[in-house]
């Protein structure tokens, strides 16, 4: 196939872990099929930007995390460009540049994590396991934090230095089911949003429990006053942030496959860049120059750009569409 | 090293190719953010014509990627063939698959007693 046998390799490697990837894409495909009325609106999760606090910022974050990697993809050529040509010094600047910038995209992944884990607003799960949020009268999002009451609880966290040393559990929400309930009931303005998208069909558009005025279509429903207040009644468990059973953007499956699939992604731009450094180090030692070919260069080269095709797809996908 | 011909600099094309994927992410960002109703709205065999341009965006980029910072179409058509053609064969097989799947177990929630939740 005109290629050597360590080229060809790291081709065929690509194409099995394309393949793995490209497994994880469908699952999550199927799973996005299957719960279709009710899996979570990208843009209104992924909403942060660095410094800009209770700014809704949709994409911007993630499109600055795309830019980094292809950028870092472009000095990765430059570097191959350069190796070609035998000249050491770029190879070693342009490689330089790409482990920089594969560095600056994984602390941006675990800046994305933090706050995907930490969420903003909070919600409630249900009985049936169906997750409630909280808007205001003009349909914005509400944290649990701006209206909950403060009721004296009695209910702490099993903890073994607390004399249970038998048991222990994860930390408590701040706040428990009554306290969201009376405070919701405190504030008349208050209104329930569900996590289905609301599509306007014969069924939905004289639906009594919807209130028509602030539910837009292919946005989450929002219930009227009524209704938000039956549903609170079947309240059973109080979610913040996200974890891998629950999490307060929606379906369960939703925050799983972000952990999984970004996660691997993330794995592999990690033992990208110990590559690329490994690579760097033997650059800077010469290995290549006394071999004659840099070879080694274009061979990570195409690991990298790999982990970059790979993004491509995973933006889109959890980001996008 | 069996380079049958000699490899160009070619540092300009690597430019271009950059421009081209920064353009296509900034408009994908755009149109995400904007969601123009009238694409989004609008439906094509099952998936609104934003989506539609969403893959066909990610597709062109992957192309970029693979053709010419992978330096695929450099290489002899029987190593291009045999990475390429698999992976497409396999993955829009797995997809057609599976999400024919998701979408009758949908309707199995939808249309059944069976709830999933409530």
């Amino acid at each position: 196939m005109g290629a050597s046998y360590g080229k060809l390799m790291m081709w065929f490697f690509i194409v099995s872990d394309a393949l793995t990837f490209s497994g994880f894409l469908a699952a999550y495909g199927f799973s996005r099929f299957k719960f279709i009325e009710t899996w979570p609106l990208a843009d209104e999760v992924f909403t942060h930007f660095p410094f800009m606090h209770g700014v809704s910022a949709p994409m911007y974050y993630v499109a600055l995390m795309t830019f980094i990697l292809i950028f870092s993809s472009v000095t990765m050529v430059l570097a191959v460009d350069a190796g070609h040509q035998m000249k050491k010094n770029k190879v070693v600047v342009y490689m330089f540049l790409t482990i920089i910038g594969g560095m600056i995209f994984v602390g941006s992944q675990a800046w994305e994590w933090k706050n995907f884990i930490k969420g903003e607003y909070g919600a409630i799960e249900t009985k049936g396991g169906s997750l409630l949020q909280f808007v205001d009268k003009d349909g914005k999002r509400v944290a649990l934090a701006d209206f909950a009451a403060t009721l004296p609880v009695e209910r702490e966290q099993l903890n073994r230095n607390k004399a249970t040393w038998f048991m222990s559990e994860s930390s408590l929400p701040s706040y428990t089911v009554a306290e969201v309930q009376a405070g919701f009931k405190a504030h008349p303005d208050l209104l329930i949003r569900t996590e289905v998208i609301y599509e306007a069909d014969e069924a939905t558009k004289n639906d009594a429990t919807i209130n028509h005025d602030l539910t837009k279509i292919k946005h989450k429903t929002i219930l009227t006053r009524e209704e938000s207040m039956l549903r609170l009644g079947q309240a059973t468990y109080v979610v913040e942030g996200a974890n891998l059973t629950r999490n307060e953007y929606g379906s369960k499956l939703f925050a799983d496959f972000f952990f999984f699939i970004t996660g691997f992604h993330g794995f592999h731009v990690f033992s990208g860049v110990i590559i690329n450094i490994i690579i760097f180090f033997n650059v800077l030692l010469g290995t290549y120059e006394k071999r004659g070919s840099y070879e080694m260069v274009e061979k990570v080269g195409l690991y990298w750009h790999f982990v970059d095709l790979v993004w491509v797809f995973v933006f889109t996908v959890f980001y996008l569409v | 090293m069996s380079h049958e011909h000699e490899y160009v600099s070619n540092t300009s094309r690597i430019w271009k190719v950059f421009g081209i994927l920064s353009a296509v992410t900034i408009v994908e960002v755009i149109l995400g953010i904007l969601k123009p109703e009238a694409l989004h709205l609008n439906h094509f065999l099952g998936m609104n014509l934003l989506n539609w341009i969403f893959y066909a965006l990610t597709l062109y980029k992957a192309y970029y990627i693979v053709y010419a910072f992978m330096h695929m179409e450099g290489e002899r058509s029987s190593l291009r063939y045999a990475v390429v053609l698999p992976v497409i064969f396999l993955i829009l097989y797995l997809l057609f698959i599976l999400l024919t799947e998701g979408n009758y177990i949908y309707g199995v929630f939808k249309d059944s007693t069976i709830k999933w939740n409530f």
